[in-house]
């Protein structure tokens, strides 16, 4: 599995750390109440097909990116610098 | 039909032509009492108890595939009862019990073997935490043995014990773990599940839930409707998609472990192996491949197939900790999908809806817990109270924060366990 970082190109799996679903990107506040809390650390969608993660090019650029992957044949669909997406409030 | 030796003999000398299928093909019925959505070794075995211990009747296992072709049919095969901590320590407790009379109680040779599982450890640190582990597996009435590292040679001599770089302090020793034949295992289950009435129902993928006004009414199947009053949830890597068909998010997420098995050899290796420098783990089949495997890939996947990375890495701390094993030829290697946990422990517990029970969660660890899980599971669905050895496995625990079960002390990533 590769992944084609948007900042140093398509590169091995082994330089990036896996977060897992890019919940990450919608935390919540710090008062929300353990449900919200709760469904934000712990429930996942869990799907078989495309999906959103987080992952870490630590032995890269150091970037957080939001890859789209398909967790049935593992094909990488995407991969965008997370704080885009932040920016953009996704 | 009863297995014994005179049967074996008997059969032998009349050219096998006695022998039947072990269980029945049956057509689903409109109507149950109780589904088990899964025919996977924790379902086998929850049916067995419903109808063995309960004395219940009226019960379908669903099988999207076929019996034995999951998880339980390809997995390595290591039963043990070497957990810390309370909760999962009289879990796995109780199963070893059943483990040992498995055999008899089911009348099918699930080649139990009690070989002795040795755990390495690499540093002062490492014993420390063995040590405390052992002694927490006496206190739950198991046996454990702190070993030294001329106590490991007397056992396994053919270690690399000159490594500088991860020398050999000792192991922990747990002589009554060691391995099962996994297919057995689940064959055994389904004939003695038959055997008392269960409707063992293959090549039928549920595909909705019923619920009405919050209870559970029946599911839909690509074999028609079928009602029930009560419905189970034991679907292990698949438990997300199942749980979403009752509206339900799970605090699991799927992932990768491969495993890998080599050319027959002569015995060389008489225990189960583990490696405490990088995961690795080996043990040998009766019929002489090595069988073994180390971490999970690390990342969600439902692709039953995992990366190169991790084959690299497994082999890598193989021939670290037993070089005599590099000639050896890899026959196949396989990928599970494993319902991985925040805490790494399992879930056996009711849901929100009435009458629909949940059992998931087992991690890269679901053989060994085969009995057991069975054996709690029904008692939770016939009696709606949980047995007493599988009270801490809470759906809620995550939500709550009371009684989380991180045995590994890792933190609450799925993939961390």
């Amino acid at each position: 599995m590769r992944i084609v970082c948007p900042i140093c190109g398509e590169r091995d799996r082994r330089e990036f750390y896996y977060k897992g679903a890019a919940v990450a990107l919608g935390r919540p506040e710090v008062g929300a109440g353990p449900e919200v809390w709760d469904e934000y650390l712990h429930l996942r969608e869990n799907p078989a097909g495309p999906v959103r993660e987080l992952w870490y090019h630590e032995a890269g650029c150091s970037a957080w990116l939001v890859v789209t992957r398909d967790t049935v044949s593992h094909e990488v669909l995407a991969a965008s610098l997370a704080s885009d997406f932040k920016e953009a409030g996704a | 039909m009863r297995f014994s030796a005179l049967r074996v003999l008997k059969e032998g000398l009349t050219g096998n032509k006695g022998w039947a299928p072990h269980w029945r093909d049956p057509e689903p019925q409109p109507q149950y009492d109780i589904i088990i959505i899964g025919g996977g070794g924790h379902g086998l075995s929850t049916a067995y108890y419903l109808a063995a211990e309960h004395g219940l009747k009226n019960i379908a296992v669903l099988e999207k595939g076929y019996i034995g072709g999951g998880n339980v049919g390809r997995n390595t095969t290591i039963v043990r009862a070497n957990y810390f901590l309370q909760g999962n320590s009289e879990f796995y407790s109780h199963s070893m019990k059943l483990w040992e009379g498995l055999e008899s109680e089911l009348n099918y040779n699930v080649m139990h073997s009690q070989r002795g599982l040795i755990n390495l450890f690499h540093s002062d640190g490492q014993r420390d935490a063995f040590a405390r582990r052992g002694n927490a597996m006496i206190n739950q009435g198991d046996d454990a043995v702190l070993l030294d590292r001329e106590g490991v040679r007397k056992f396994v001599p053919y270690l690399d014990f000159d490594n500088v770089r991860f020398p050999i302090y000792g192991g922990l020793y747990h002589p009554r773990g060691g391995t099962a034949r996994h297919d057995a295992v689940a064959w055994g289950y389904a004939r003695g599940a038959d055997q008392r009435g269960v409707h063992l129902i293959q090549n039928c993928e549920v595909t909705g839930i019923d619920v009405e006004g919050g209870v559970v009414r029946g599911v839909q199947t690509t074999r028609g409707a079928i009602r029930a009053g009560k419905v189970a949830m034991v679907a292990a890597g698949r438990s997300g998609q199942v749980a979403a068909l009752a509206g339900m998010r799970l605090p699991v997420e799927s992932h990768v472990l491969q495993a890998f098995v080599t050319e027959g050899l002569k015995p060389v290796i008489d225990h189960v192996l583990s490696f405490g420098m990088g995961h690795f783990y080996i043990s040998q089949s009766d019929k002489g491949g090595l069988v073994f495997g180390g971490d999970i890939d690390m990342y969600a996947s439902y692709a039953a197939r995992g990366n190169l990375p991790i084959v690299e890495h497994v082999m890598e701390a193989g021939m670290t900790l037993m070089p005599m094993i590099g000639k050896a030829k890899v026959l196949r290697s396989w990928g599970g999908v494993m319902d991985m946990t925040p805490d790494g422990s399992p879930y056996i517990d009711k849901t929100d809806i009435d009458g629909l029970y949940v059992n998931c969660g087992w991690n890269y660890g679901g053989f060994k817990a085969v009995p057991a899980s069975g054996h709690c599971f029904a008692h939770l669905i016939a009696t709606d109270r949980p047995h007493g050895a599988a009270t801490k496995f809470r759906l809620d625990r995550m939500r709550t924060g009371i009684g989380i079960l991180d045995e590994e002390g890792t933190g609450a990533q799925h993939n961390l366990h």
